[in-house]
């Protein structure tokens, strides 16, 4: 019977190191996600405030859907949907029998697509909190539309949009652990089948959970730190108007 | 476009609402009792029960959901302490654990959206209703809650849809609920997108009608905002 610590030690028979290493796995896919979901957010917010009807349809079924819909369902579908395309692909080119989608671009996908559902409304709240005032100067001294995308927009976007996109790197971090189910050894998965393995159910997720807890929390600190960064300039600036 | 296997689909899901709803009704209900007694200890001025407030929601916000439904569903059996109890024969069934889960889940995000509501009261409401004499439960109950419920809303409407799209991880603590058919309908037939289609449809209607329902609720409770009517309206001749 091995004691507490040591099955949670990085000895023979420990599982500390797997832990850890699913933690690292965890944020890989948050990061990924994050990474993805920018992308598909950026596009969104720019449908929908496109101000054509098309494309802000478009753009407002996305963000619907993906923030409508439980999570786990999104992650069925990309993973089951994603590997049965990539089979049709494979017996297409020739490959025979079952071709799965690796669980980690699938995870990442997954997550990056719901990710993409809330960073698109973050980005849309960030373009719409820059004043109107400065993007009619730029276009009254004759600035072109990428020369005031670049100096006016981005800028001020990223700026307002970090708070915002704290709390979606939160979800994403929750929302990863749900990618457990397609074989992930993520951290929540780890602490599954260390708990099935060793019938110390309770132990490995309490210790899963502090893990996680351990996560949110640093993730915080530095979101609440760039925020600071972003700031400065912006406090300074109101105390030199005062 | 399949249209006999999508319907056929549809009736098998929606055959699957009912555990859901009732997911979705009970850990509304416990999640909110809960979370106002989480409130009640949060701004009760005792250090103790403060702490013991802060540290739940911090927990219960900062992990995963689903973590915290393996606990109750795999962790909690065993202990002989519980093994052994007359609670058994109720933690012991998917259904319990899963809404004891989710309620307790809820009730730390809960908590803290009530407690914007009510840090959303203005003092003067306070003191006046204290200078005329009330106090305890009467002031709770006409001056604090209905001002910090309605402030609270369209916060606690959000966290209400988050609650729907949670009854999901129920499914893989074997209680059949949507997407738990949902899953078991796409690994038999391997027809991903129209499962998909379906389930989807069925949460978003159900979110469609509650957050009507609440947008509803929402405009029942601001008449005061809204501005009087001018005249009386005609009589038609």
């Amino acid at each position: 019977m091995m004691t507490s610590l040591q099955l949670l030690g990085f000895g023979s028979g420990g599982w500390g190191a797997l832990l850890l290493l699913g933690a690292l796995i965890t944020l890989a896919v948050t990061a990924s996600a994050l990474a993805i979901g920018a992308v598909l957010g950026a596009l969104v917010a720019a449908m929908k405030l496109s101000g054509r009807p098309l494309r802000a349809a478009v753009g407002h079924v996305y963000t619907t859907v993906f923030r409508g819909v439980p999570e786990l369902l999104i992650i069925y579908l990309i993973y089951f949907g994603g590997s049965s395309a990539v089979t049709a692909l494979g017996h297409a080119l020739g490959f025979e029998g079952f071709l799965g989608l690796p669980s980690f671009l699938a995870g990442a996908l997954a997550v990056g697509i719901i990710s993409g559902a809330y960073q698109a409304e973050v980005y849309r709240g960030a373009y719409l909190a820059i004043p109107p005032g400065e993007l009619e100067a730029a276009l009254a001294i004759g600035m072109s539309r990428r020369l005031r995308l670049r100096r006016i927009v981005l800028p001020q976007v990223i700026r307002f949009a970090i708070p915002g996109l704290g709390n979606v790197w939160q979800l994403s971090l929750k929302d990863s652990a749900l990618v457990s189910v397609t074989g992930l050894a993520e951290l929540m998965r780890t602490s599954q089948v260390a708990a099935g393995s060793t019938r110390q159910y309770f132990l490995f997720y309490i210790v899963g959970g502090c893990l996680y807890l351990i996560l949110t929390s640093l993730s915080d600190r530095v979101f609440k730190g760039a925020e600071r960064q972003a700031d400065r300039s912006q406090s300074a600036a109101m105390i030199g108007r005062g | 476009m399949d249209i006999a296997f999508l319907s056929q689909t549809m009736l098998t899901l929606i055959k699957a609402v009912p555990t859901t709803l009732i997911l979705f009704a009970l850990s509304v209900f416990f999640g909110g009792l809960l979370a106002l007694l989480i409130v009640w200890m949060r701004v009760s001025g005792n250090r103790l029960l403060a702490g013991f407030a802060r540290g739940y929601i911090f927990v219960f916000r900062g992990s995963p959901l689903l973590i915290q439904m393996f606990l109750v569903f795999y962790g909690l059996g065993q202990f002989g302490v519980i093994r052994y109890s007359f609670l058994w024969p109720f933690l012991r069934e998917p259904m319990v654990c899963a809404v004891l889960s989710l309620a307790l889940c809820t009730a730390g995000y809960s908590a803290e959206i009530f407690r914007a509501g009510l840090r959303a009261v203005p003092t003067r409401e306070i003191e006046a209703a204290r200078a005329i004499g009330m106090s305890g439960f009467l002031l709770v109950r006409r001056i604090l809650a209905p001002i910090a419920f309605r402030h609270a809303l369209p916060a606690y409407s959000t966290e209400i849809v988050l609650m729907m799209k949670s009854t999901a991880l129920a499914s893989l603590v074997t209680v059949w609920e949507v997407t738990g058919v949902a899953q078991r309908l796409i690994s038999q037939t391997y027809r991903t997108m129209e499962v998909f289609l379906c389930a989807a449809l069925i949460y978003l209607a159900l979110n469609f009608i509650i957050l009507q329902a609440l947008s509803l609720l929402e405009y029942a409770l601001s008449k005061h905002r809204r501005a009087p009517p001018t005249s009386p309206s005609p009589i038609p001749r």
